[in-house]
């Protein structure tokens, strides 16, 4: 970690937001936090916004763009993350 | 076998016959027991061995924690333990070892368990006595939440132990000891009329209990299994945050406030930071750092869904058929 934060695009998942950071709302006001880490969603279902609740999982909720633009038909009817190849390295 | 070690331990750490007749007794036992993860006694004396280290539950004198009796009888204990939960807990095949690939691959596995609908069941239909017997049963680890794995801590380098600090230091409160998640459990089990000293239920709570968080014990105490230990934490905070949600709504439905549902209500939120960190950080970056790690990295997740899955069907099935999930029923709400 370079910066004073540090936010991990986790793959099918949140936005992990660790070290030094202000969270606010639209007016500017602080977001009530009680955590040092949080996870804040990304696939816009979550019950406690900003925060994250785990329900991008129940969703299908992925982070890459699905396979299935190459025109190979067989792809578009893959389902989703468990024919995905995995994320080579880290 | 659970009882000769209770006189035992009630006597002092000195040598005698009845040590002799501890080993022969429990020899005995595991010979005879053909399901170590459903004995009762086994598990009680397991459960026993382990609060050695722990404290809190037995007034036995401090130095039985390392004498060689007690270390020997938790050895046999274990041994036939892990050999069953490595004979019946199927693995899945293993994933590169990278971050990344290990974080998908128990993620995946975590979603295939459909979980037994215990806590649908519970936002859905479950009644007072229901949610009284819930805690009763989760008690047995709540109160000492986090501190099986807390085990691991030096025996892990790097990216892992920064990740288990990370996590365990959110279970822990953050520095603040009325945020504890045993803390806050306290009060959930306060609210329901339950006495929260630890270990008050112990009698109350079948095998199966005692095995889920025996294994954690002993998957935390080990050194050489600190694979399993990663693999178990990531798969229990991968199967928390939405079953939490749903307990949440279940003890609101029955009229219990913010008081008993925050403890719920905060596994929903840190859980869903937990399982990030716990699948990419702890288990990813272990297996990274010790790829010989990864098949017990997997072994230990697919065993906490497998030992947390069966104690969930067996308390719902009790539910289902009207009968109480518990080995001795509570005498009446807050009495065991």
């Amino acid at each position: 970690m370079t910066g004073a934060a540090e936010i991990v695009a986790c793959t099918d998942g949140p936005l992990l937001v660790r070290g030094e950071f202000d969270l606010l709302g639209a007016d500017g006001q602080p977001v009530p936090r009680v955590r040092q880490t949080v996870a804040l969603c990304r696939c816009g279902v979550s019950s406690i916004k900003p925060f994250c609740d785990g329900t991008h999982k129940l969703i299908g909720f992925q982070t890459q763009p699905p396979i299935a633009t190459t025109g190979n038909e067989e792809d578009a009817n893959a389902s989703s993350r468990v024919s995905r190849p995995g994320q080579a390295g880290s | 076998m659970s009882s000769l070690l209770l006189s035992l331990l009630s006597a002092g750490p000195t040598r005698g016959d009845t040590e002799t007749a501890l080993e022969a007794t429990l020899k005995q036992h595991l010979e005879r027991s053909g399901d170590i993860l459903r004995d009762d006694d086994l598990q009680l004396a397991l459960f026993l061995l382990y609060s050695l280290h722990y404290g809190g539950v037995l007034n036995v004198d401090d130095r039985w924690e390392w004498h060689p009796i007690t270390n020997a009888a938790r050895l046999a204990l274990e041994d036939a333990f892990e050999a069953q939960l490595r004979r019946i807990v199927h693995v899945p095949a293993l994933p590169e070892p990278n971050a990344e690939a290990v974080a998908a691959a128990l993620f995946a596995l975590t979603a295939q368990d459909s979980g037994p609908s215990l806590s649908r069941f519970v936002a859905s239909r479950a009644s007072v006595e229901h949610l009284t017997e819930l805690v009763v049963q989760r008690s047995i680890y709540t109160l000492k939440e986090a501190d099986p794995h807390s085990w691991a801590i030096p025996r892990l380098t790097g990216r892992a132990k920064a990740a288990m600090v990370e996590i365990q230091a959110d279970e822990y409160g953050g520095g603040r000891p009325d945020r504890m998640h045993a803390v806050i459990f306290a009060g959930t089990m306060r609210g329901l009329g339950l006495d929260d000293t630890y270990g008050r239920y112990i009698d109350n709570v079948p095998a199966i209990i005692l095995a889920s968080v025996n294994m954690m014990s002993m998957f935390g105490l080990n050194r050489r299994l600190r694979g399993a230990i990663a693999g178990h934490l990531a798969a229990f905070e991968m199967t928390s945050s939405i079953p939490n949600g749903l307990y949440a709504r279940g003890f609101r439905r029955n009229g219990f406030g913010d008081d008993v549902a925050w403890y719920f209500d905060e596994h929903v939120e840190a859980d869903a930071v937990h399982e990030q960190i716990a699948g990419r950080d702890l288990a990813g970056g272990l297996a990274e750092s010790e790829p010989d790690l990864l098949p017990d990295i997997m072994f230990g997740a697919a065993a906490c869904l497998a030992v947390d899955g069966w104690s969930g069907e067996q308390m719902l099935e009790a539910w289902q058929r009207g009968e109480s999930s518990l080995r001795l029923p509570l005498r009446r709400l807050g009495d065991g």
